[in-house]
């Protein structure tokens, strides 16, 4: 085969496509870049009226994104937990992408967020006059620290490219840092937990919006948990579908099936318990918060297109059924449905975080007020849309120029 | 959070629904005292600054059996556990303990929104444009000197007109006093009211005849059951009013809670 343009970049022994081609792959996720930071200027210059955004719907598309990307993202924590910590060492030949797709996630909701505020050069306020009682503001600590720890994942993941590592001071660098990534996996653990909870907490203390308010064990509101929990559940679901994606896409295997499994299974098992704690939650909401604002569980699913069908998905159909499916062993095993499995689950998590922030706001409080909607402006879809142009780009490049997946030669050997 | 002190006052404000028309002097009072911005069109509700709303609200039976009855809505500068106060993670927004009120720093504030999504009476509103006001028209000669007018980006709500309070303190102090007197300091909304149906006082103080009203039989809030604890209060002699500030389920009894 003759070599690419680029190929003394490449990994060690792998087969990459040529230059023009990989340029090809890129124009489509160049163009959602483009789209997006057309978006962001706009916002940036002119302001959030570029949005469809209100003072009713003071939280919108961008939350939603931001909740659900950091939910799916939590697959890079977990998976440095389960292989730095617990010890499962078949997990190795996918955490780097795992800490790939975590960091784009978080970078990516961390550089919406800096658009979604109405004064971005301020958004240090909330570490030089912090409320230590806002959740928001522990959600913008942890985050910040954590892709930073995410960042010292990832570095060592570059330095192993063939140039690079070429030098001598870069490469003991690399491998120093390697030695000593269950300090940061553990601190990424720690930070997650927090931070992911926290993301539940900023809905569960609003006990003034019945909708979202949740008892709780001390400062924390029972959706703290549900969060992490839910979280760690479609985390690796989402590494799983990324990783998959890159080995259809690449029509290659880039990783033994013992890690997928793996990782399956424990999702499937966090999701399964999930969901029994998110039916309970959901009963003791409806009599321990519902009933005493002075509202009916159907109060809530009246109006506009939030129905009870929402319920039904979250719950039965983007719960039960993907946990039913990735707890058993045979389905687990067959391609289709360990797909759909993961695919229901993810589903379900980002439907979870739109109804926490999109039907939090549409439901009227005070009786007298009236339910309004929204849809996003092309602005709005830009800025999210650009997050996924993103990740393409960076895992792309990833997988082009580092070795990601540990194992690819040694899967494709015979194949070449 | 600040302990609150056991001496502080507690400004607050009680409507009398039946006596207001639904007029909006309110409004306007409230508006051009404190440099509220416009935009050249204004037709976007959800999106105009509006620091005291009316809401209009009706028994919902057919004519000649319908009756109206206008809710004017300022912050309600909430007691316990100030929902938008305990979430603003940059401290841009406090509650006073001195005197009840709810601020809000515009300079700090960085536009996160959180407050308003935690506030369930809509008192809170964004500065979706930069400041507005038509030039040439006179109305800078109207603009206050006594509020600093907002910038685009930030959150902005009622404050009682809490540079009344100020400026009413330094003329008792200039004259020697420490304590003010009743209707020394009120907002323009309260003194703007044609029909005298704001009245407004400090809910802690047992001479202020908002502390007498706020027990009157007539009494209740906003949302009371969600426990926020606002410092205004309504009145109406009309059941269906009183029924209409609160959730009821089918068969629920209105509840008679009260504040001490």
């Amino acid at each position: 085969m003759k070599s690419a343009l680029d190929s003394a970049l490449f990994p060690e022994g792998v087969n990459r496509c040529p230059a023009w081609k990989f340029f090809l792959w890129t124009v489509p996720w160049l163009l959602l870049l483009a789209w997006g930071g057309i978006s962001a200027a706009l916002c940036l210059l002119k302001g959030l009226n570029q949005t469809n955004m209100t003072d009713y719907f003071a939280f919108a598309l961008w939350i939603v994104f931001d909740l659900a990307v950091i939910a799916l993202g939590a697959g890079a924590f977990f998976t440095g937990f389960l292989t730095y910590i617990i010890g499962k060492k078949e997990l190795k030949d996918i955490i780097n992408a795992a800490v790939i797709i975590g960091f784009i996630c978080y970078s990516g909701a961390i550089a919406m967020l800096g658009i979604d505020i109405g004064q971005p050069i301020r958004g240090w306020f909330i570490f030089w006059h912090v409320n230590v009682h806002s959740m928001l503001a522990e959600v913008s600590f942890c985050i910040t620290v954590y892709l930073s720890v995410l960042a010292i994942e990832y570095i060592p993941i570059i330095l192993e490219n063939k140039q690079l590592s070429k030098i001598k001071e870069l490469r003991l660098a690399g491998g120093n840092l390697h030695g000593m990534m269950a300090v940061f996996a553990a601190t990424g653990t720690f930070l997650s937990f927090f931070h992911q909870g926290s993301l539940g907490g900023l809905f569960g203390v609003m006990y003034a919006r019945p909708f979202a308010f949740r008892e709780g064990f001390y400062v924390w509101p029972w959706t703290f948990f549900l969060f992490v929990l839910s979280a760690i559940a479609a985390g690796p679901a989402f590494t799983i579908l990324c990783t998959k994606l890159a080995q259809a896409i690449t029509r290659k295997r880039l990783v033994p099936e013992a890690a997928f499994q793996t990782l399956a299974k424990i999702s499937g098992w966090l999701l399964a318990s999930y969901i029994v704690l998110k039916i309970l939650d959901t009963i003791a909401w409806v009599y321990g918060v519902a009933h005493p604002a002075g509202f009916a569980f159907t109060d809530f699913y009246r109006e506009g297109p939030y129905g009870l069908w929402m319920v039904a998905f979250e719950i039965v159909i983007f719960g039960i059924v993907p946990a039913l499916i990735l707890t058993n062993s045979r389905a687990r095993r067959h391609e289709g449905w360990l797909i759909a499995g993961c695919l229901m689950s993810c589903a379900g998590i980002v439907l979870n975080r739109f109804i926490f922030t999109i039907v939090t706001l549409a439901v009227p409080v005070m009786p007298f007020d009236r339910f309004v909607s929204y849809l996003p402006t092309w602005q709005e879809w830009g800025i999210s849309m650009a997050v996924i142009g993103y990740g393409f780009l960076l895992f792309s490049l990833s997988y082009r120029y580092l070795p990601v997946f540990p194992k690819e030669r040694e899967l494709n050997a015979t194949a070449e | 959070m600040k302990e609150k002190p056991a001496n502080g006052q507690s400004f607050g404000m009680v409507i009398d629904l039946d006596k207001c028309t639904g007029c909006g002097t309110c409004m306007v009072a409230c508006s051009a005292e404190n440099n509220l911005s416009v935009r050249p069109d204004e037709s976007d509700k959800q999106r105009s600054i509006t620091w005291m709303r009316l809401y209009k609200v009706t028994n919902g039976k057919p004519f000649p059996d319908t009756e109206v009855c206008y809710f004017p809505r300022p912050c309600m500068h909430c007691d316990h556990h100030t929902p938008c106060v305990t979430v603003c993670p940059a401290t841009a927004t406090e509650i006073d303990y001195h005197t009840g009120i709810v601020s809000q720093i515009y300079t700090r504030c960085i536009g996160c929104r959180y407050c308003m999504a935690a506030c369930p009476y809509h008192a809170r509103t964004f500065n979706w444009w930069d400041g507005y006001f038509p030039k040439g028209k006179g109305i800078e000669r109207y603009l206050s000197p006594e509020v600093s007018p907002r910038m685009r980006g930030v959150v902005e709500k009622c404050t009682f007109c809490h540079h009344r309070l100020m400026r009413a303190k330094t003329l008792a102090y200039n004259e020697g006093r420490r304590e003010l007197k009743e209707n020394e300091y009120i907002p323009a909304c309260a003194e703007a009211c044609p029909a005298g149906a704001i009245t407004f006082g400090d809910l802690n103080n047992p001479d202020h005849k908002v502390y007498k009203l706020k027990s009157d039989p007539r009494a209740f809030r906003l949302l009371e059951k969600l426990g926020t604890e606002p410092k205004v209060y309504y009145l109406s002699s009309k059941a269906w009013v009183r029924r209409s500030a609160d959730n009821y389920r089918p068969g629920e009894p209105v509840h008679t809670v009260k504040a001490g």
